[in-house]
């Protein structure tokens, strides 16, 4: 292990050890590990602190602002299923999307106050209202969305209140897609490179995600001569999730990496075969009018929409452990001010 | 790549020559910041030691690294400053370190110790003449070999809270706990903070952090206490070498640049400035650094930006995001039979 130098040249160690190189390029190549796949950008040497992190890594636990990514946009999708199918007659559609939606937000509300670190302090969210927060942005949608999809589910339970019950699932509609999209700027507003690189399209590729979850959960519990609508947003939702996510990280140069690395490349590689297969799927559970295929339709695309959300949360806590994701995109782009 | 296009001022971005003032502070005094020259920084640590203590910052392991002298290792919620050991295959480069004694003999002086009048007399510790200790080589000491050991150079900088002008982890901060002081420095309030965590992946610097036992978030205060009773930071006022320095922005960003061109007319041209330029990314530091080699080497990122910069951009495609689920959604309900 130890050279003459007490350098640490250890087999797969990628810390410089105790010699730290000198100057902006110094550092080791990393060898990257090869499926025949091209790499996106060229292999990059840089320098670090004995290949310790620049950023700290985000604290939020995984279950809970993972979980929280699904569940907000399952229930903001769900509530434009709701309103839809409630306009066009189909309560039958509508009546557990709005149920979903309540459920989900409901269940997403705990996930946040318990990722806290004083979840006692909770109400201090709605101490002020700041744009410059999407977090704050959030919190003040959420007070205003919740509230409306319980009062769509209640009346629906109930039975009574027609008219509340509709109002409420109309204005639940509306700030539903906000509820589904905001969240993505959750994630970019960070130093996270493998979050902020993609700010452009991560909000699509959540959207998309949101539809497929949305759809999925109709297609599971609604029936099948009523579902026509979820298949076809499955359909469209899939296509735009796959497609936003493809685009996004050709765009976004070496932070795309982390997404094809360990853990959230099983994620995401799971994410799009279950989705695509939701889809067909789905597709067949309209030709078939078979409940069965629509349940395993809906299974499929619930569980790949969740994937993603885990998958995207993973790859970049994953960025920020890693100083190179940090470092050399901004050496690069000093190189290209400078030259 | 967000750098593609050129980049507007705006509220949350570019420079910012009154801060305080931005914030809401009608008579703010002028700003106060750190410069770092770690160029005479000997790693000693007392800052680190001085700003515990001061700031009753938890113990929070005693750790051995391995990997240096560095044992604190980095920012954090429970090290608000923090030492960095680099050691390098370097020479000097034209600095004369003083560290070279080629007119002193002294393996001679060691052999008159306690002779002569210039040697330690009653009370010291070598042994009188002609006793030496069993096992000593009689009658002199041999000279280590240099082993090519000449070229090598330590840096050593000690790293906080950069209190940027324009502050990620303000900009983000949901319940208003983070605020801009009078004095232009980042302050976390503690009876506020409800632990989100927001502002610790939005900092480009990787300072603030969650304590694990207290869950609320935790960094360097820029001793606002001290400040407002007019004395200098603890970090400050406990480094033995003026490697910290504290005082107006202004006056210290005239200093440092007076330090750089000094460093640069002894041949040391690796010394540069770190966040000291209004115009980089994060509006400048208000605490920044003179730093012999690239910043990255010291753990520091090259060229950070706020997040906020992006933010309106983001609201944006998140607004076009909504549109087109509400799309899909429509898409949904109107595509082919009404009857499917």
């Amino acid at each position: 292990m130890s050279g003459p130098d007490g350098t640490r040249r250890g087999a797969g160690d990628e810390r410089p050890g105790r010699e730290a190189p000198t100057g902006a390029y110094a550092g080791r190549r990393r060898r990257r590990r090869g499926r025949g796949e091209q790499p996106m950008v060229p292999d990059a040497s840089f320098s670090s602190y004995y290949g310790r992190p620049v950023l700290n890594k985000p604290t939020w636990k995984a279950l809970d602002i993972a979980g929280y990514l699904y569940l907000g946009g399952l229930a903001g999708a769900s509530s434009l299923l709701a309103a839809g199918g409630q306009l066009t007659g189909r309560p039958g559609l509508a009546a557990p999307a709005k149920l979903g939606a309540a459920g989900a937000i409901s269940l997403s509300l705990a996930a946040l106050v318990h990722d806290l670190g004083r979840p006692a302090r909770f109400l201090n969210m709605l101490r002020v209202f700041k744009p410059t927060s999407p977090m704050s942005v959030g919190s003040w949608i959420l007070v205003g969305y919740a509230p409306l999809t319980v009062a769509a589910a209640a009346t629906e339970v109930a039975g009574r209140y027609r008219l509340v019950g509709s109002a409420a699932t109309v204005a639940a509609a509306v700030l539903g897609p906000a509820v589904a999209t905001y969240t993505a700027v959750l994630l970019s507003d960070t130093a996270v490179p493998s979050w902020h690189e993609g700010y452009r399209r991560l909000p699509f590729v959540f959207a998309g995600s949101a539809a497929t979850a949305a759809s999925g959960l109709a297609l599971v519990a609604a029936p099948t001569a009523q579902a026509g609508p979820a298949r076809r947003m499955a359909l469209l939702g899939a296509a735009l999730e796959l497609g936003a996510f493809q685009l996004m990280k050709r765009g976004m140069g070496l932070p795309a990496e982390p997404f094809d690395q360990g853990r959230p490349r099983v994620l995401l590689r799971a994410s799009e075969a279950l989705t695509v297969a939701g889809a067909g799927l789905a597709l067949l559970s309209g030709r078939r009018r078979d409940r069965r295929v629509a349940m395993a339709a809906g299974a499929a695309l619930l569980t790949g929409s969740a994937a993603l959300r885990f998958g995207v949360f993973h790859a970049g806590v994953a960025s920020a452990e890693d100083p190179r994701y940090t470092v050399v995109p901004q050496r690069e782009r000093l190189t290209r001010r400078a030259g | 790549m967000s750098d593609g296009r050129e980049v507007h001022g705006n509220q949350w971005y570019g420079p910012q020559p009154n801060v305080a003032g931005a914030a809401g502070y009608p008579d703010a005094p002028p700003r106060m910041g750190f410069f770092t020259d770690t160029s005479v920084c000997i790693g000693c640590k007392a800052c680190e030691v001085a700003c515990k203590e001061w700031n009753a910052v938890p113990e929070d392991g005693l750790e051995l690294t391995g990997m240096s002298y560095d044992n604190t290792q980095g920012l954090g919620a429970d090290t608000w400053r923090h030492v960095a050991f680099v050691e390098q295959r370097k020479p000097f480069g034209g600095q004369e370190p003083g560290v070279r004694h080629e007119d002193t003999d002294v393996f001679a002086a060691a052999a008159r110790l306690g002779t002569d009048a210039a040697s330690p007399g009653p009370g010291a510790t070598a042994p009188p003449p002609g006793h030496a200790p069993e096992g000593a080589p009689a009658g002199r000491i041999s000279p280590l070999s240099p082993d090519g050991r000449t070229e090598l150079r330590w840096l050593m900088a000690s790293d906080v809270c950069k209190h940027c002008t324009h502050a990620a982890c303000l900009d983000v901060c949901p319940t208003g706990a983070l605020f801009r002081t009078e004095f232009g420095t980042v302050v976390v309030q503690e009876d506020v903070c409800n632990g989100c965590g927001y502002c610790v992946p939005a900092c480009p610097y990787g300072v603030i952090d969650q304590r694990e036992d207290d869950g609320r978030v935790w960094k360097c205060t820029l001793c606002y206490d001290r400040l407002g009773a007019g004395m200098e930071p603890a970090c400050a006022k406990a480094c033995p070498t003026d490697s910290i320095q504290f005082g107006p922005l202004d006056e210290l960003r005239e200093r440092a640049r007076g330090r750089v061109a000094q460093l640069h007319a002894a041949g040391v041209t690796d010394a540069r400035l770190y966040g000291e330029d209004p115009r980089d990314g994060v509006g400048g530091d208000g605490a920044f650094f003179l730093l012999l080699d690239e910043p990255e080497v010291y753990g520091l990122p090259p060229d950070p930006v706020v997040t906020t910069r992006d933010l309106p951009d983001m609201w944006r495609h998140a607004a076009l995001a909504a549109a087109t689920l509400v799309g899909l959604a429509v898409g949904g309900f109107v595509g082919r039979s009404r009857r499917a």
